[in-house]
């Protein structure tokens, strides 16, 4: 998109905001009842009497059943029709389609916000008024760059008591090339269980990481002037000899310093997620986690026992785990 | 049965809701789908589901709300009254998944005797599926 194109389009798409979704407020299909609130009720295993137990509701504050407050929004879905046909034209489908005629095709729900203001009761028929409330100006995101649309949906009963509201946030962007993970084929049911990131091996470190896959920390020691390094690296910092060996360590160490990581979580590491550098008694630093300790229990100083050990399906790595006094 | 109600005093800021585990399956995505009149082929048809780049149909919207709202009304008792209801969606829910749901009291309002909770739902796949707020109105 030039900017010039940019600009056109961008005029045509800010006369969608104040739009709305429906020509006058849309009825929901069926009244609130109670055969709905219990298959709802069923599925998400909700227990709660003031939907599903009319002896305890009448001899509660209410005196009455309510619907989930939860399900508001479903009473006015289009149903089977979607699936069947596809979703009928609306005042938001105009806008999607402007979208994706764009080549934002792209479509994320980022959030949904509802207030109360009201109970539905059985029998109550429910009015959707929607409008499309704001679209904000280009962002750029992980997903791609886009733009997020917002609607506002006013939910009243026959008698014009507002029940509550809906603002629904949508991502709209232009989706990356490639389809953003390969689809499992057809496996249902089996998920590949993510592992921690991997240390890419490379000539100067691979030889550590296949120690380590083997169950040893072995630290790099300089053949002409005997000092230890690490993390591997080709040059003695000392003597700038190229030529060395190694040793194993025992991997007594006590904590130098650490951190838990908080946020973000990371799908594939174990949480609370201690990161400490470790002083190894050979005198090199390493950082590993500390692990079957508290985590406010950790201190720096802390006397360590590392152990190489398999923490998920592909990956091996030094844990260090505190001594007894 | 006996029901309780939690009474706006003896609910503090901080206070934690037991966490809850939801395991996820086909059949809680298809049925909680339709449960909520939501008929879209990608949260009942896998193939669907694939060409959008998922490994299998995943939960829509109106299931991760109302597990949301569950979580906190069963620690409420059944005459607290929802005022407040807000999901910000992460990563998809797809069967296989374990999702823990966790709380904690973040907010009273003394005038109108009511409490937010904040919560987050993680699945043991792909993290993060769901984080917002329920409030509701105690006794």
């Amino acid at each position: 998109m030039t900017p010039e194109e940019r600009q056109a389009f961008e005029e045509e798409l800010y006369t969608f905001v104040g739009r709305p979704l429906h020509p006058e407020p849309k009825r929901s299909y069926d009244a609130v009842n109670e055969a709905m609130i219990r298959h709802w009720a069923e599925v998400m295993g909700d227990k709660n009497p003031a939907y599903t137990n009319a002896e305890w509701a009448a001899s509660s504050r209410r005196g009455e059943l309510i619907a989930p407050p939860a399900m508001m929004y479903a009473w006015n879905q289009e149903g089977y029709a979607v699936a069947a046909e596809g979703r009928p034209s609306d005042g938001l489908s105009d806008l999607v389609a402007y979208f994706d005629q764009h080549g934002f095709t792209g479509s994320l729900g980022t959030n949904v916000d509802q207030e109360f203001f009201a109970e539905a009761k059985i029998g109550d028929a429910l009015f959707e008024d929607a409008i499309i409330e704001e679209i904000s100006e280009q962002k750029v995101t992980a997903r791609g760059r886009g733009y997020f649309l917002q609607t506002l949906a006013k939910f009243t009963n026959q008698s014009g008591e507002l029940i509550g509201t809906q603002r629904f946030r949508v991502f709209k962007f232009i989706p990356p090339e490639a389809p953003p993970k390969a689809a499992a084929s057809g496996a249902s049911e089996e998920l590949e269980v993510p592992t921690r990131i991997h240390a890419p091996r490379g000539q100067d470190n691979g030889w550590w990481w296949d120690a380590c896959d083997e169950g040893k920390v072995l630290i790099q020691r300089c053949k002409n002037c005997q000092t230890l390094r690490h993390p591997p690296r080709p040059m003695c910092g000392e003597c700038q000899s190229t030529d060395w060996d190694s040793v194993q360590s025992t991997l007594d160490g006590e904590i130098f310093s650490f951190v838990e990581m908080h946020y973000p979580k990371f799908p594939g590491y174990k949480y609370p997620l201690i990161v400490a550098v470790i002083s190894l008694a050979e005198g090199t630093r390493i950082i590993s986690n500390v692990v079957g300790i508290d985590s406010q229990d950790v201190k720096i100083g802390m006397k360590v026992k590392g152990k190489v050990e398999q923490v998920d399906e592909k990956t091996m790595l030094p844990q260090f785990y505190p001594v007894e006094a | 049965m006996d029901y309780q109600t939690l009474k706006y005093a003896d609910v503090s800021v901080g206070d934690k809701l037991a966490a809850l585990d939801i395991d996820i399956s086909s059949s809680l995505i298809s049925c909680g789908a339709l449960a909520t009149r939501d008929f879209e082929p990608c949260h009942h048809v896998p193939k669907v589901a694939q060409d959008m780049g998922l490994p299998d149909v995943f939960m829509n919207i109106l299931t991760s709300q109302a597990l949301m709202a569950r979580f906190v009304t069963d620690w409420s008792g059944p005459e607290a009254v929802m005022k407040a209801l807000k999901v910000k969606l992460g990563a998809p829910n797809v069967p296989g998944m374990v999702m823990t749901v966790t709380g904690e009291v973040s907010e009273k309002d003394d005038d109108n005797r009511v409490v937010t909770v904040n919560v987050t739902g993680e699945n043991n796949i792909w993290g993060m599926h769901m984080e917002g707020s329920v409030s509701v109105q105690l006794l």
